[in-house]
């Protein structure tokens, strides 16, 4: 890569498994990071360290292990704060990713707050999860759940979050920075705006954008934020909810247990401060202070060069991809309004079939739905095909992945 | 390229023309069924008279495999008597495509192949229970039909 300031040859040797073969000796072309990201040397090297030399529970015993532990995972938030730009570190909930943090946030904020014939808002291009947490909560309590449609381009129609807001029933609006299908940067300011002004609360799915661009939660200013570790070079299991301290200190536990408690008597439990009192039992230790080996990768890089290198091949793609007959492509044309995430359907072939005969020439994408069965609805199909890219994707990766449409054009007799 | 073991020339012919296609007004047996984390997607229709199936057809989207295994599906048990359709084997169904391979192969792909034969067990359990009031007959077809993969 020519374009930005770091190497990229130095980057892909930095990951093990990039030089693996797969499927007789290819290759492996990795375009699955919207999914799951691949993880540096650098993290695998944290977590094995840890369990090698430090390993011990934290927050409680004396013993040096355990000040050693509770010292680096308290440290990890600290860098969290520093990554985002947060201003208060007991804002910074340690959950198992966005999925629980969302989870968290509807149970112990939504059953307090929205009630009987409040509506939530939500979007079209949204996860599962920032679905169904919403659809149980308006179950149990009698809320209503209504919709931000997107348009032909993949982008949202906030014109209609104005009719929503304008109802004066809306508690709250729960939107991703980042479309997981689409690739779609929301406008999330506008709509954090546009909530204030209203007096509804706003949660951010961050899960594909932290990974991918600069992130400043404090001058964003909303109400809560989730994104999840393993999409940004860092373990499975880990995963972040921000709030704001004055939601946090009013709302109730999620889970009870060690740790989140002050006082236990016999019948009844005083919490103990933020942000343990959401942190209840032994949290994922390890696989926190590998997260940390993962922020200090993406800061070394610098975020802007990861931003500017999907950039640069989302539009190489995009382009090569314009003269491929019979692919579909699904959001926004402009790369600079995307992160690298390209979801396209071929001719008629199911993306199933797509995706198998491309894995025989070691190209990994994902075919589905994508946890986004609002949007396939939407868009009008079954699944499609995703390619996603992150820092250590090439040109000849993208190449490659278009040269084997030509496998499934051949099978099909396209 | 070497010859597909899967996208052979008959699965894909299937997928582009499959066979009874479409649907049956008021059925005797009808099934929905998906799996849900490819987005396969398929309706079974069935009349049954006198003991046999006297029309099927199904509906749905899916990839080439399953369009593959549920056309062949439709055209095997096409006359066949209930007790027949009953004890129908998925090898017989995967031999009839070659996809035999699949089972040690694909764990994730078989349950493409498998999904017609799920809503047919399904669907047949369903019938000798609710219409016919006969649950010997259904026996442990549900079993069978949540087991298949
Ligand atoms: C936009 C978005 N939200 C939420 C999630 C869920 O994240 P996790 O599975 O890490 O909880 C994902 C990832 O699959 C995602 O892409």
């Amino acid at each position: 890569m020519q374009s930005t300031s770091y190497s990229l040859e130095n980057i892909r040797k930095d990951f093990p498994v990039l030089a693996r073969k797969v499927r007789d000796e290819k290759d492996l072309v990795y375009l699955d990071n919207a999914a799951t990201t691949q993880k540096p040397i650098h993290v695998i090297d944290a977590i094995s360290d840890y369990y090698k030399n430090h390993n011990s529970n934290i927050h409680r015993a004396v013993h040096a292990l355990a000040e050693e532990s509770t010292e680096a995972f308290e440290a990890v938030r600290d860098k969290i704060a520093k990554f985002l730009n947060i201003k208060d570190r007991q804002e910074i909930i340690f959950v198992r990713g966005t999925t629980e943090a969302i989870n968290l946030v509807s149970y112990s904020w939504g059953r307090e707050n929205v009630k009987k014939g409040d509506i939530v808002v939500t979007t079209e291009y949204e996860h599962h999860s920032n679905i169904v947490p919403w659809q149980l909560l308006a179950q149990e309590v009698g809320a209503e759940i209504k919709y931000i449609d997107i348009d032909e381009n993949g982008e949202l129609i906030l014109e209609q979050l104005d009719d929503h807001l304008a109802t004066g029933k809306v508690k709250l609006v729960a939107v991703s920075h980042v479309s997981n299908v689409l690739g779609t940067i929301t406008d999330v300011n506008r709509i954090i705006t546009k909530c204030k002004d209203a007096g509804a609360k706003i949660l951010i799915d961050g899960a594909q954008a932290v990974p991918h661009m600069k992130v400043d939660i404090d001058s964003l200013d909303c109400d809560f934020y989730a994104f999840s570790g393993h999409k940004m070079l860092g373990p499975t299991g880990v995963g972040i909810l921000w709030a704001k301290k004055e939601h946090l200190e009013k709302m109730q536990p999620f889970h009870g247990g060690g740790d989140m408690i002050r006082e236990v008597h016999k019948y009844e439990t005083t919490w103990n401060d933020l942000p343990y009192k959401f942190e209840a039992g032994t949290p994922n230790i390890a696989d926190v202070i590998g997260f940390a080996a993962a922020i200090d990768y993406l800061s070394n890089i610098g975020m802007d060069n990861v931003r500017a290198h999907e950039i640069e091949l989302t539009a190489y793609a995009l382009e090569k991809m314009k003269n491929v007959k019979g692919l579909t492509i699904y959001g926004p044309k402009d790369p600079q309004k995307a992160s690298g995430v390209i979801s396209f359907n071929f001719n008629d072939v199911h993306p199933h079939d797509v995706a198998t005969i491309i894995d025989k020439n070691g190209v990994a994408i994902r075919s589905g739905h994508h946890c986004a069965q609002v949007l396939m609805e939407k868009l009008n199909v079954a699944a499609t095909n995703r390619a996603s890219f992150y820092i250590y994707t090439t040109k000849e990766e993208v190449d490659v992945l278009i040269n084997s449409l030509e496998d499934v054009a051949r099978v099909f007799k396209l | 390229m070497s010859a597909d073991p899967i996208y052979t020339e008959m699965i894909i012919e299937y997928s582009r023309n499959p066979s009874n296609f479409g649907k049956i007004d008021e059925p005797h047996i009808h099934r929905h069924d998906s799996n849900p984390l490819c987005g396969d997607s398929i309706d079974l229709y069935i009349n049954i008279d006198e003991n046999k199936v006297s029309n099927v057809k199904f509906d749905g989207k899916g990839c080439a495999i399953c369009m593959a295994c549920t056309s062949v599906l439709t055209e095997m048990i096409q006359g066949k008597t209930l007790d027949e359709v009953k004890n129908f084997q998925k090898d017989e169904l995967l031999g009839e495509l070659g996809l035999e391979h699949l089972i040690k192969t694909s764990p994730v792909r078989i349950k493409c192949a498998l999904l017609s034969l799920k809503a047919l067990k399904h669907g047949i359990y369903t019938f000798f229970v609710e219409k016919m009031n006969d649950t010997e007959s259904a026996g442990n077809l549900k079993e069978e039909a949540s087991s298949l993969y």
